[in-house]
């Protein structure tokens, strides 16, 4: 074989990951192959115990703000109008604390996070704020009929990178995509979402310099009753060594 | 020729975008669902919530006379790359490569009004020296790990981290990570300043692609800034505006205007944590919001105090 035609071989050869990966790809999540379990398919390690670190928004997230603040949220005017009637007193009395820990609004509220496998196909998230559980659901999940609720039904699926030719190329990420929502608040003083609000969140990990692990989580929020347009923000949560600060406490309205 | 082909057809294969990960060419637009007081307006004079100040960090920021922004030198100045995830701008990203292996070189941020270009070197560079000038675009270079692109700056010079007179020092580091979704970018940023900050400091913000160019770039100014001695006691005495210790005027302005502690007003790494929530058990919140409640686009104002002036 002539030089000629190694080099092209070798060049082919070094393509083909890339174009086979992206086949891989577009067969859809769970890549691993169909008896592989999204448990024993992660491309990356979420399960332990993680922090909200308030760096951003601390006065509308560490202490409820007060009526009618809708600073950084892209309300609608009928938002304006739930919002200004907000009465935390009557949410009380209708026993509708969690309001405010619903999906769409409940990473935002300080907590820890406690994420463990339910089981092969279902990643839990637990916080202690509000004593909340969301459950990812991957594959071909369905929803069991009933009324919607806080936390709605998830669907996830892994995002895994392009291409595997590069040895640092591991990793990837989580879609999790939330519906069939009891309408709540997006913030503590009153700011609504209705119950045909989705919310899908991008979950990424990183480390910094100095080792510490980092889930951010990058959120968009779509209700067309009570947004002018989608809300995006993107949370941060530090990984803890153990639960020895996991602090279960109820909802509070106020 | 036939080997020039080949070489030529390798070179296209390793230059193409999936070995670059994801690209971040184009123009993207802010998607700023977060701070919107400190990014548009502008924070309170003595509000340093969610900032993990050290003691140094607080007195350094306590100091800050806004009349210092009026000196010659002041009215110019520029912010170091951090200010990427503080301001309200958009992003206008493009590459150089090289023209004979077609590897992406370095990627290139377009500056803003008050920002530089940063330009970020993905050919395997070394920082420069430690007792390198500083600069306010400072070094960066960048990283592929796995689909982030992770970047390193240094040799930054001080600056604030919140304009408030937050500050930062030039020993500081940054670290941001790039995650594209689709057509959102997310960019996790964290600043380690062993001088002024406690713990490193980390924020997030998003940005989405922008079609239809639309988007503010931050660099639409037609003239340059042209600074002025709006102090003229300073030309002949060189006064510098400032506070000294214990003398802030503002530093109860929050406690006034929002019924916080001033613990939490002054920030450090404890009131960043859920825990701290119990240090503010009993929390009254204002009535109702007064100013910068966020009915801008809706048409109508949030709050009216009777001055005629919408809130």
């Amino acid at each position: 074989m002539s030089p000629h035609v190694l080099l092209v071989v070798a060049a082919i050869g070094l393509a083909w990951p890339t174009f086979a990966e992206a086949q891989g790809r577009a067969a859809g999540p769970g890549r691993g192959g169909a008896a592989q379990t999204a448990r024993a398919s992660v491309p990356i390690e979420l399960t332990g115990y993680w922090v909200s670190v308030v760096t951003q928004d601390w006065r509308w997230r560490m202490i409820t703000p007060p009526k009618g603040d809708y600073a950084s949220i892209p309300i609608t005017l009928e938002a304006k109008k739930v919002g200004d009637a907000w009465d935390p007193a009557k949410d009380e009395a209708a026993r509708e604390q969690c309001k405010a820990y619903g999906a769409p609004a409940l990473m935002a509220v300080p907590t820890r996070l406690r994420i463990s496998w339910a089981d092969d196909t279902t990643l839990r998230v637990e916080t202690d704020a509000g004593t909340q559980t969301r459950d990812f659901h991957f594959g071909d999940w369905k929803p069991a009929a009933g009324p919607p609720t806080w936390q709605g039904a998830s669907t996830a699926a892994w995002e895994r990178p392009r291409q595997a030719r590069s040895v640092t190329s591991a990793g990837g990420s989580l879609k999790v995509v939330t519906r069939r929502l009891r309408s709540g608040y997006l913030r503590k003083n009153g700011v609504p979402y209705s119950a045909d609000a989705v919310l899908t969140e991008h979950w990424d990990l990183s480390t910094d310099p100095r080792g510490d692990r980092w889930i951010t989580i990058t959120s968009i929020v779509e209700d067309t009753k009570y947004l002018r347009e989608p809300w995006v923000t993107a949370l941060n949560f530090k990984r803890e060594p153990d639960g020895a600060k996991w602090d279960p406490t109820p909802c509070s309205a106020r | 020729m036939k080997r020039v082909a080949a070489l030529a057809l390798m070179a296209v294969l390793v230059s193409r975008p999936g070995f670059a990960q994801f690209d971040l060419t184009g123009k993207w637009a802010s998607r700023s669902g977060q701070d919107a007081q400190e990014r548009g307006p502008g924070p309170d004079a003595v509000d340093y919530t969610g900032l993990p100040l050290s003691d140094e960090g607080r007195e350094r920021a306590l100091s800050l006379d806004y009349s210092l922004l009026s000196l010659p030198e002041g009215q110019c100045g520029y912010h170091t790359q951090f200010y990427i995830v503080l301001g309200p701008f958009g992003l206008h990203v493009w590459n150089e490569f090289d023209p004979v292996s077609a590897r992406v070189v370095a990627w290139k941020i377009g500056g803003w009004v008050d920002r530089d270009v940063t330009t970020i070197w993905m050919d395997g560079r070394p920082h420069p020296s430690p007792n390198a000038p500083r600069t306010y675009s400072g070094f960066t270079t960048g990283r592929w790990e796995g689909d982030t692109l992770v970047t390193t700056t240094t040799h930054m010079k001080a600056d604030m981290i919140r304009r408030n007179g937050a500050p930062v020092s030039d020993e500081a580091v940054l670290t941001m990570y790039f995650f594209r979704h689709g057509d959102l970018l997310t960019i996790r940023a964290v600043i380690d300043d062993p001088v002024y900050l406690a713990e490193p400091l980390v924020r997030s913000r998003v940005w989405a692609l922008d079609r239809d160019g639309k988007l503010n770039l931050g660099n639409g100014v037609v003239s340059p800034c042209e600074p002025i001695a709006e102090l003229p006691r300073a030309d002949v005495t060189g006064l510098v505006p400032h506070h000294l210790p214990g003398q802030n005027p503002f530093v109860n302005e929050m406690t006034e205007k929002y019924n916080l502690p001033r613990e939490a007003v002054l920030g450090g790494p404890e009131t960043l944590y859920p825990e701290f929530r119990k240090k503010l058990k009993g929390y009254v919140p204002p009535v109702v919001c007064k100013r910068y409640c966020g009915c801008e686009g809706l048409g109508v104002p949030c709050f009216q105090d009777g001055s005629g002036v919408a809130r």
